[in-house]
């Protein structure tokens, strides 16, 4: 017997649709972790005076790092929406013999999740 | 009138004679009540007789005949030659499994790691016949119902990008039953599979890309099983630290 074993290729991402979203999906992370440390900056540029952190607001402010944080943003959104609607079948909430719906579940989430938003939205706006 | 035909490109490999496998062509014939299966039948009996592949109970049951059809692991007994006719119909091996002859892959691994995770009921301690059976309510048959459909078809384990990359990877099927039994009201091996589960080749290696629950032809949603794992592992991981008097 001489199995014959086929090479996966470096595209195979690209061969389903539902593969490339997932990929997509983790590649909003790193857009996430250099937002974190731009983010992280932002505290420790805080730290060292009013000069520094206004230099570094500044540089928030340059074309390049908005058109950076919408797309950060679009991406956390991707994650977010999608990772709520997986949830549905990660927690698994028993009434007796039924489970409780998917719609509960998720919008369970979706409420906590748009009330700290608009929390945060009104302290920054306020 | 001359009977319709549908083009099957069948993957073949024998390894007395050749290096690697290649397509050849079929010509069988189409009717429109036909699956795959009875396309791949009709070239066995009538066209070529050296062609191997599995199959068994033609009705969607006994998990034998995946293949992949067009690129989507499928059982040839449940897909429809009408869904693709006239276009030609790929149909190879199911993905990630080395291949033996033609269609039939070889499971071994599979089957060693389904073992792995000891799918049967494990008791501390038998009770006596005596004693009477395990008994059971709806409510806790409902818990666990979906999980114990799985026929070990295999399809998940070709449509997962992790058991392709990673082939010491435990695999959808194995983990979704391990998940049945550990939430079954009448098994006491949670702890001891866990130890199998809670691993870099177990649960952890799942990074729920979750096409193991779209091609399951049963709907046994081994993607939820797993990330089921992964919660209450760890909720039993927090419960021993912050309550470690609690023992497990």
């Amino acid at each position: 017997m001489r199995p014959f074993v086929r090479p996966v290729p470096s595209t195979w991402w690209l061969k389903r649709r539902v593969y490339f979203l997932f990929i997509l999906r983790e590649l909003t992370s790193v857009f996430i972790a250099v937002y974190l440390i731009l983010f992280l900056n932002l505290l420790y540029q805080l730290s060292l005076g009013r000069q520094a952190y206004e230099i570094y607001l500044d540089f928030l402010a340059t074309p390049g790092m908005i058109v950076f944080h919408v797309i950060a943003l679009v991406a956390a959104l991707y994650h977010t929406i999608t990772w709520f609607g997986l949830l549905p079948n990660i927690i698994v909430v028993r009434i007796g013999e039924n489970r409780v719906s998917s719609k509960l579940i998720t919008g369970a989430n979706y409420v906590p999740w748009i009330a700290v938003s608009a929390i945060i939205f009104l302290i920054l706006k306020g | 009138m001359s009977k319709e035909t549908i083009t099957l490109e069948v993957l073949r490999y024998r390894p007395e004679q050749e290096q690697e496998p290649t397509f050849q062509l079929y010509e069988s014939e189409y009717r429109e009540d036909w699956v795959v299966l009875d396309a791949i039948n009709h070239i066995k009996d009538h066209i070529d007789g050296t062609l191997s592949y599995r199959w068994s109970c033609r009705m969607g049951v006994c998990g034998s005949c995946g293949m992949m059809i067009n690129g989507e692991p499928k059982l040839s007994c449940a897909a429809f030659l009408r869904d693709y006719y006239p276009n030609p119909i790929r149909v190879e091996p199911l993905a990630n499994f080395p291949i033996e002859r033609d269609l039939v892959i070889v499971m071994d691994d599979f089957m060693e790691k389904l073992t792995s995770v000891k799918p049967w009921i494990l008791r501390e301690q038998e009770m006596p016949i005596s004693e009477g059976e395990y008994r059971q309510t709806p409510a806790e048959l409902a818990r666990y119902k979906q999980f114990s459909m799985c026929m070990n078809c295999m399809l998940c384990y070709s449509a997962c990008p992790v058991s392709a990359l990673e082939p010491d990877f435990i695999g959808p099927a194995a983990i979704a039953l391990a998940h049945r039994y550990n939430l079954d009201s009448r098994d006491q091996g949670r702890s001891w599979r866990e130890q199998v589960l809670s691993t870099e080749e177990g649960i952890w290696a799942c990074t729920y890309v979750g096409t193991c629950t779209t091609v399951c032809p049963v709907n046994v949603d081994p993607a939820g099983a797993i990330q089921q794992e992964k919660m209450s592992i760890t909720a039993e991981w927090f419960k021993g630290v912050l309550m470690p008097w609690k023992g497990r």
